[in-house]
């Protein structure tokens, strides 16, 4: 599986403030956030960011607020402009691009899904869903044409006619993913799209993008605080606090191998069982035990191999993947694997 | 003898001053001369420019500044006039036009145009009521005439606010420094007296012209539509903005996709603010010509008749009516329809 870089973000750092440059040499030389906004008055924003996003598929880039995630989405497009590294998009240096390329760039290549939809309210929703076609200059019908095509596929049919402040959060959004559809770019970033939803609705919504995701193999750059959402979703998660980059990786990867006590404070509510798969925690072997009780497939999770086993803990699974072997999964090593790694003294959770 | 000749003479600048020459002494001078007495601690002057005078006559009296701001406009007058002239002049044509459509047009056709606008405008079939009722009843007592001039005036001279200020409150929006500068021109516009206005535009114009009091209403009714028009575009949703950003809007889509249509509700309550002061001022303006109902009013003021000052005020009170009503009305269509 040859997995192309579609985005590339080399050392980028963002410095708020009156002198950014002057505070960039500072923060080069070490200096953290607290000491730049104290000794300097200067608000540290992205610290030294590298990221590979892969094309077709789903990068999460995870913080709480405050961590910067917002500002580094904003880089992409550069509706926020770094001050000092290199976003590097099909090869092309975006920071390099003047008006017109970069317009261009918004226009074709990257869409984008904003948390409180930021739909234009004076328009109605067909409107609202063609609007890329129609700011590109393509002829109207052919661009409503291809909104509505897109807002049946979101599954909204029937409203195209009303206005965004008729429809509830969720339908907004929905109206939110087909505007960015219809601008058919290979690229959208979406920046806590599903935030500001009911957790009813933000699950749906999950489900709607992971459905698309699998016919229209997009790079999605995707922002969230929520980690069960994060880890739903993403091919690769970037965590990111303060500004820096704790841990990037295989979501799997980070949560069998936090290597920050941050994150293990992070990980160590979430329901396991059930975002754990077994390819992430059998043993890789090709031999097959003798008390085998059964087949399971290696991308399960483990809530239903648990569900399966009704408990029993003394058996051993086949793992299979693609009709072959990859391993065997001991329902004592999945046990294990449900306990969290402790939670860090003094860390965010450290004082319960 | 004056007061502060003790700073003149202690800094030696006497010779500067020159010699005093008494000739215009006072009678308070006289008096104050005659009794010898010095003046007390109690009652000092504030060294004004006046009271300096007095003790060095180098030093201009206050009504030198006074004379030479006049001798100065009255020095570049000649030289602005050939500037304003040809600018302001197509505003004489269109006070003139419209006044004279406004007259022409027999009666049987102006009202049932004016209530058409009304219903056009509000799409409410109990505002024309009220309205065609209005001007019925000013018809009736044979105000009909000066109400038409007055609304013939208040047309051409709103409808050039907006064609300014609209542009101007845009342009404003987009700049910070530009509405640094701006705002305390409108402030100023804003707190000074009409009449004020009014003495260099005479000094300018000649009475006889329309553009006279033309230009007295537009400076005075210009200030809500720009400052509104600016607000309105700054009030504008930033995540709605930046969403335009993203989908790669030039300037031009945003300002005319997004900004101007999000901010219409403001420019439109900007637009009402105009019309309403637009129409005080059509007033204050009768003082220079204007003709319309503000003729009457004054007229009552100076002949001291009660009846006719008091009925042409009620007929202003009703025009004012009309056109908030119809202008608001409007502006709740917009709403309604904008959100």
């Amino acid at each position: 599986m040859s997995e192309q870089v579609k985005i590339s973000i080399q050392h980028l750092y963002k410095i708020f403030g009156d002198n950014p440059e002057m505070a960039l040499e500072h923060v080069k030389a070490g200096m953290g956030k607290p000491e730049l906004m104290d000794e300097h008055g200067h608000v540290l924003g992205l610290q030294d960011i590298n990221v590979d996003i892969v094309s077709g598929k789903i990068t999460v880039i995870m913080g709480l607020s405050g961590s910067g995630k917002s500002t580094l989405i904003r880089h992409l497009n550069r509706l926020i402009e770094p001050t000092d590294g290199e976003v590097i998009v099909d090869g092309e240096d975006v920071l390099a691009y003047d008006e017109n390329n970069l317009r261009g760039l918004r226009r074709s290549k990257m869409s984008m899904v904003f948390q409180k939809f930021a739909l234009l309210p004076h328009r109605t929703v067909l409107e609202n869903a063609a609007t890329p076609l129609i700011v590109r200059g393509e002829d109207r019908e052919k661009a409503l044409e291809e909104g509505n095509k897109w807002l049946e596929r979101v599954g909204l049919q029937g409203n195209n006619n009303q206005h965004p402040h008729q429809l509830s959060g969720g339908m907004q959004q929905r109206v939110g993913i087909a505007r960015a559809l219809t601008s058919n770019s290979d690229i959208m970033l979406m920046d806590e799209a599903f935030s500001a939803l009911d957790p009813l609705i933000r699950t749906d919504m999950q489900d709607l993008l992971l459905e698309l995701q699998k016919e229209l193999h997009k790079t999605i750059v995707f922002i969230t605080h929520d980690l069960d959402e994060s880890l739903k979703l993403a091919d690769h998660l970037v965590i990111l606090k303060d500004g820096y980059i704790v841990q990037q990786g295989e979501p799997q990867e980070i949560l069998l191998h936090p290597n920050d006590p941050y994150i293990v404070d992070f990980i160590s509510d979430i329901n396991r069982a059930r975002v754990l798969r077994v390819r992430s925690v059998m043993d890789p072997t090709p031999s097959a035990p003798d008390n085998v009780a059964g087949e399971v497939d290696a991308d399960d999770n483990l809530e239903s191999l648990i569900a399966k086993s009704d408990g029993d803990t003394s058996i051993c699974y086949r793992v299979m993947s693609n009709g072959e072997q990859v391993g065997v999964m001991d329902m004592k090593d999945l046990v294990k694997a449900l306990v969290p790694t402790s939670a860090a003294e003094g860390g965010v959770r450290g004082n319960y | 003898m004056a007061t502060y000749d003790f700073i003149f003479d202690g800094l030696g600048l006497r010779g500067w001053c020159g010699e005093k020459t008494n000739a215009t002494m006072s009678m308070e001078d006289l008096l104050k001369a005659r009794s010898g007495e010095t003046t007390s601690l109690w009652d000092t002057p504030f060294p004004s420019l006046d009271n300096l005078h007095d003790a060095c006559p180098a030093i201009a009296q206050t009504r030198g500044l006074t004379g030479g701001l006049e001798n100065g406009f009255l020095a570049v007058k000649d030289s602005l006039k050939v500037v304003l002239d040809p600018i302001t002049q197509p505003l004489s044509w269109f006070l003139n036009g419209a006044l004279s459509m406004f007259q022409t047009v027999p009666w049987w056709i102006m009202i049932p145009a004016l209530l058409a606008v009304v219903f056009v405008a509000s799409k409410s079939w109990r505002l024309v009521a009220l309205v065609a009722s209005f001007i019925l009843f000013l018809a009736f007592i044979d105000h009909y005439e000066h109400a038409m001039q007055t609304l013939a005036i208040i047309f051409v001279c709103s409808f050039i606010c907006v064609l300014l200020g609209v542009p101007i409150g845009i342009a404003m929006s987009r700049s910070d420094g530009l509405q640094r500068g701006i705002i305390p021109i409108l402030d100023m516009l804003q707190t000074l007296p009409p009449f004020v206005y009014l003495i260099p535009l005479i000094f300018l114009f000649s009475v006889t012209e329309p553009k006279l009091y033309g230009i007295a209403i537009i400076l005075y009714a210009i200030v809500p539509v720009i400052r509104l028009t600016n607000l309105g575009i700054r009030l504008v949703d930033k995540d709605v903005i930046e969403a335009a950003d993203a989908f790669g809007m030039t300037d031009r889509q945003k300002l005319y996709g997004v900004q101007v249509p999000l901010a219409l509700p403001n420019i439109m309550a900007g637009v009402n603010q105009t019309i309403m002061m637009s129409l005080a001022m059509v007033v204050i303006a009768s003082l220079v010509s204007a003709p319309g109902l503000g003729v009457l009013v004054l007229r009552g003021i100076r002949n001291l008749e009660l009846g006719v000052g008091l009925i042409s005020g009620l007929g202003i009170v009703l025009l004012a009516i009309i056109l908030d009503r119809v202008t608001k009305a409007a502006l709740a269509r917009v709403n309604t329809s904008g959100q």
